[in-house]
């Protein structure tokens, strides 16, 4: 039995504007085993995209971390100060970005941009030594030599998100979070670039956190799934029994309404509309489209509870 | 036989200067008929020349070679009560539901412009029972969507409206770019199945244009795989997907990331040529330098469309031993046996 490398627990981040407190992360708690890939999926105003930025202390006001705790190889990074958490960023963790196109610095070579966050980091390197540690890191993301002495804009977006994931793993983190970092990029590229991270992530024995929407590029490519509706955990398991058997009734709508080769023609979305994250419902967030809801969803919140093993949920269903 | 809605007839599409040349679209001849209700898509990567196709068939720009007609005329030179037909026949759905709206207007405004000028109701009151008709087709309940302003819905709801928009003219062809790819995945299916509603219900022909072929082959009846502004196979889309003939088919399907555990993401034989190679003037067949399959023939001029069965033909030299289909008469694989 591994022990996790990140805990997150009771996770609160809010941001606070002149209505209220819009509650985008709301109570999170979840681990997450060391060399494990895990999917974090949700729509959009889930607060998935808000959790990678906790995690990655990026939450800039009205946002702030309420409270809670983040812990990481033993530290918790919420305690962290700035300047502690900047070193432990890129050694310890580090992220993937979305965009790549808009990550790297469009008049910097990439072999610069490359050693840029090691000297950052106060390692120091001889002209030969960053010429090899530039290279490995090309080689290891399939990119010719010749790419160190390009600009951005000589790369296609497949390459550049290849740099991106090569500077992220510059100094070999325990943990990368990727956020959608494939969105942008056509079918055959992102897989060819979800393979790359696959092989690295094996090969280091990274840990890694996939942030996105898409359940096709989950199923692909994760081993754990963890399901996130308007600031709340609802469910996290083993991605195959998430998509075959779903225990709360929203991953069991999510997963219903997927376009999957065997059901061609049918159109099932989910009822309704995601609740305004200044005034959630009381109780369950997801009662107010949940089909299977009762009294008791609309009186109390549902404890994220472990349902059978290594499987949460937070519904009534499940904690009777 | 009839006149086509709207065609494109050997159209080549070319981008920039004539030292720097992008070959959008290479020779494309397409009829898109209005007594042909089924939905057909267009589909391939970036650059692929789909949103070109798109474009020159709702005459945002005209073609460097060949024609565009509208009920045979040129669409590009279209002017007064014609154009204004063509603008009402030939409806369009784009991928950005922020970018259709002005912010500083009701969303309303997307629906009553089209019925001011196209004359559609003759009260105010007609108008407001041809707005909540189409809102409520797509799913959308009025008093919850009227008088807001763009902000307040989600993009889902905003891109339905756009669908109501459309529904509403009722038109004879309807032309959709990457409809949902900037929606959620839990609100694609109501879109789609809107989209399908239209198509099903009113028969309008829908042209389908987009890089999912997930999306592809759950709405569409028909596909045409573009790469570099050619196509590469064409047909039903059943057996496409199912069973891809042409290598860049069968690159393009065992990468589509299925929702499905079982369906794990096909063998890495087809992944060996990475697409890093610069691209000079091809003389043979387009995807050539990046084909795993790549024969002598395929560099000495671009393969003709293959017959592979009544409905399907592939533009591949391994399909060499079947019969040619000209290239004009691509149109003929998308019709009913």
């Amino acid at each position: 039995m591994s022990e996790p490398i990140l805990q997150v627990k009771n996770l609160k981040v809010y941001y606070y504007v002149e209505a209220g407190a819009v509650k985008a992360v709301d109570d999170v708690t979840f681990d997450l085993d060391d060399g494990t890939k895990m999917g974090l999926v949700g729509e959009s105003g889930s607060g998935k995209s808000t959790m990678a930025q906790a995690l990655m202390r990026m939450i800039k006001p009205p946002g702030k971390i309420e409270g809670g705790e983040m812990i990481l190889d033993g530290v918790d990074l919420v305690k962290l100060s700035t300047e502690q958490m900047r070193q432990t960023k890129l050694r310890k963790l580090a992220m993937i970005p979305q965009g790549a196109m808009n990550a790297l610095n469009p008049v910097m070579r990439i072999d610069h941009q490359l050693v840029d966050g090691m000297l950052d980091h106060g390692v120091t390197l001889s002209k030969q030594e960053r010429e090899e540690r530039v290279a490995r890191l090309l080689e290891m993301v399939d990119l010719a030599p010749k790419v160190a002495k390009m600009y951005p804009h000589e790369l296609s977006g497949g390459m550049q998100q290849r740099v991106t994931v090569a500077q992220s793993i510059s100094m070999e983190p325990d943990l990368i979070i990727a956020d959608e970092p494939t969105s942008a990029l056509d079918v055959v590229i992102q897989r060819q670039v979800m393979e790359t991270i696959n092989n690295l992530q094996e090969r280091l024995g990274l840990s890694l956190i996939l942030i996105g929407h898409d359940m096709g590029l989950m199923a692909q490519t994760v081993s754990r799934l963890a399901v996130m509706y308007a600031g709340r955990m609802m469910e996290i398991g083993a991605t195959y029994d998430m998509f075959r058997d779903p225990l709360h009734p929203y991953t069991q709508l999510l997963i219903s309404s997927l376009p999957v080769l065997a059901n061609k023609g049918v159109f099932a979305g989910i009822p309704g509309i995601t609740p305004s994250l200044l005034n959630p419902p009381e109780g369950c967030v997801f009662h107010t489209r949940c089909p299977k809801a009762w009294d008791l969803c609309s009186q109390s919140t549902p404890k994220f509870t472990e349902a059978q093993p290594g499987r949460w949920v937070a519904c009534h269903l499940h904690t009777a | 036989m009839t006149t086509p809605l709207l065609e494109l007839k050997h159209v080549t599409k070319i981008f920039g200067t004539k030292k720097d040349q992008t070959v959008a679209l290479d020779d494309m001849t397409l009829a898109l008929n209005e007594t042909f209700p089924k939905i057909i898509t267009v589909a391939g990567e970036s650059g692929s020349g789909k949103s070109t196709t798109g474009m020159l068939l709702l005459g945002f720009y005209g073609p460097t070679m060949g024609e565009v007609l509208f009920r045979g005329r040129p669409l590009y030179e279209l002017k007064g009560a014609d154009l204004f037909q063509f603008r009402r026949d030939v409806q369009a759905v784009f991928q950005d539901p922020f970018a259709v709206y002005n912010p500083f207007y009701l969303v309303d405004n997307l629906l009553s412009i089209p019925i001011k000028n196209f004359k559609l109701a003759s009260s105010k009151s007609e108008a407001r029972e041809l707005m909540e008709e189409a809102l409520e087709r797509v799913g959308l309940r009025p008093a919850e969507t009227l008088g807001r302003y763009p902000h307040q819905l989600s993009g889902g709801q905003r891109q339905r409206i756009a669908v109501a928009r459309a529904l509403l003219l009722k038109p004879k062809l309807l032309i959709t770019d990457e409809p949902v790819s900037m929606v959620d995945a839990s609100l694609r299916s109501t879109i789609l199945k809107a989209l399908r509603g239209l198509n099903k219900e009113f028969g309008t022909p829908i042209f389908y244009i987009t890089h999912d072929l997930t999306t592809a082959y759950h709405i569409s009846d028909y596909i045409i795989i573009l790469y570099r502004g050619s196509v590469m196979e064409a047909g039903n889309v059943d057996t496409i997907i199912k069973d891809p003939q042409h290598p860049y088919t069968k690159l393009l399907v065992s990468s589509i990331p299925w929702p499905d555990p079982d369906l794990v993401w096909g063998g890495a034989e087809d992944m060996i040529q990475k697409s890093q190679v610069a691209f000079k003037a091809i003389t043979g067949c387009k995807f050539a330098p990046r084909c795993p399959y790549r024969m002598d023939i395929c560099d000495t001029k671009p393969p003709d469309l293959y017959l592979l069965e009544r409905d399907r033909a592939a533009a591949c030299y391994l399909s060499m031993d079947n019969a040619v289909l000209p290239r004009e008469e691509l149109t003929s694989l998308f019709a009913e046996a």
